[in-house]
């Protein structure tokens, strides 16, 4: 008998169950292997199968197993139109987007996300964000996180006040390279920074630091820092969603609290977040689209796992396209999405998604 | 958008529809989710199984006065149900404050 699995390029595929449960042992050992953790017990390998061969549209957590969700799309599910943020581009505002999501979704948490997705973007439109934000906020029950990325990215020339650390580094300007990086960083703590408090005059419940480590260490070491500022000064709510399943080394000897970040996984990095006050971290696992989703399902399950059993905060695992065993394909099919659903909760051990 | 509905369907609590934005508020705090689930049916006197059934949580919200999914005019919504779940969960809800 042959069951229908996807790939991680969304596909339909046919599969023998000794094929999925050979997809799924190789997931669970190649994420072991990369992060050094343990694999996955023959029993949760035996309950990744038992859901993976499910046939039916959708699966679903038992009764009692429920968790939360947090996002960093929003009201852009409703009125964005750009792929990326799986935006159905209906034409209305932010505010009723937010309330749509929130008594006819099942959201959990209502949101102001701007499109340029950047703190250092936002500070130009500030006073437009305190206004959506405040209409939210007094139409609205759930509570209201305002995502966005420190994006070491949008510091650099032409965009920003820096040189382009990878085309110094490229030029063999290794240590200026790095100079400059450290520069870029301390810029992005004082957006993120001054963004919250901006928004922190209007009331917001939490701040989500989001695609952390995207531009690599010096991003995550900027996003870390953000956070301890934020912690120690407003007390607002802290979330960090992370960008990449381990964190690039772009500079290489970047620490916090004497722990070097480039090549940290999720095990670790939810410590490091920890130690700055994070209140909800968000691990990620990317996709591999040539792979099986039970494959892809597995390595995030076994990520997730071993960070869930160090971690004493929340974890809410990324899992929009792309990533945490979804396939990377904009409209994906229900099955894998809520398959892979099912097994970061009762498997991984996320707290949230 | 099928991301988030298969999400919703497969493992939300769906907020408000239930206790998942109260559940998300203890999260916020740093609370894990068995954790959180524990402290807010604590402070509801429901049992933790109850969070996640929209029959018992609309009949606890709309005793409480925490805001429900239906529109129904002059009930608690928005500003007035978070004043209640401020009180109910004894947390500060920080727009109560600002706004």
């Amino acid at each position: 008998m042959e069951y229908n699995q996807r790939m991680g390029d969304g596909r339909l595929v046919s599969m023998t169950k000794d094929a999925i449960r050979e997809d799924i042992e190789a997931g669970a050992a190649d994420a072991a292997d990369r992060a050094k953790i343990p694999t996955l017990s023959d029993d949760d390998m035996e309950r990744l199968l038992d859901i993976m061969i499910t046939q039916g549209k959708t699966v679903s957590v038992d009764v009692g197993n429920e968790v939360v969700m947090t996002t960093d799309m929003g009201h852009s599910v409703i009125n964005g139109n750009y792929s990326e943020c799986g935006g159905s581009g209906v034409s209305v505002g932010i505010t009723a987007a937010n309330q749509i999501i929130e008594r006819c979704m099942g959201a959990d948490s209502v949101g102001v996300q701007w499109y340029d997705y950047t703190y250092k973007s936002i500070k130009a439109v500030i006073t437009q964000q305190q206004q959506e934000l405040e209409s939210i906020l007094l139409n609205t029950t759930c509570p209201c996180c305002f995502g966005s990325m420190p994006n070491l990215g949008a510091y650099y020339k032409p965009d920003g006040p820096f040189e382009n650390v990878g085309d110094m580094m490229a030029e063999g300007k290794i240590t200026e390279g790095m100079e400059v990086y450290e520069q870029a960083a301390e810029a992005a703590i004082e957006d993120v920074f001054w963004v919250t408090q901006q928004v922190d005059k209007i009331g917001i419940d939490n701040i989500n630091i989001d695609t952390a480590g995207a531009a690599g260490d010096g991003d995550l070491l900027a996003s870390l820092k953000s956070a301890e500022l934020i912690k120690k000064n407003t007390g607002i709510s802290v979330e960090m969603g992370m960008a990449n399943e381990f964190v690039l080394g772009i500079h290489g000897g970047m620490e916090y609290a004497g722990e070097r970040l480039a090549g940290m996984y999720a095990h670790k990095l939810v410590k490091v977040a920890e130690k700055a006050g994070v209140d909800i971290f968000g691990p990620v696992c990317n996709t591999n689209t040539r792979m099986s989703t039970p494959w892809n399902v597995a390595r995030a399950v076994t990520f997730l796992k071993e960070c869930s059993r160090v971690s004493t905060i929340p974890l809410h695992a990324n899992m929009g396209m792309g990533v945490g065993g979804i396939p990377m394909v904009e409209n994906p099919s229900l099955d894998a999405v809520t398959k892979a659903s099912k097994a970061m909760v009762e498997i991984g051990g996320a707290d949230g998604i | 958008m099928g991301v988030t509905l298969g999400h919703h369907m497969a493992s939300g609590m769906n907020g408000i529809r239930t206790a998942g934005d109260l559940v998300l508020r203890m999260e916020m705090q740093g609370m894990r989710i068995n954790e959180a689930k524990k402290y807010v049916a604590g402070k509801l006197g429901v049992d933790v199984l109850d969070l996640a059934d929209p029959y018992k949580m609309t009949e606890v919200r709309n005793k409480l006065g925490l805001g429900t999914v239906l529109a129904i005019p002059g009930e608690p919504k928005g500003m007035r149900a978070k004043a209640n779940i401020a009180e109910v969960l004894d947390i500060e809800i920080s727009c109560l404050n600002k706004l």
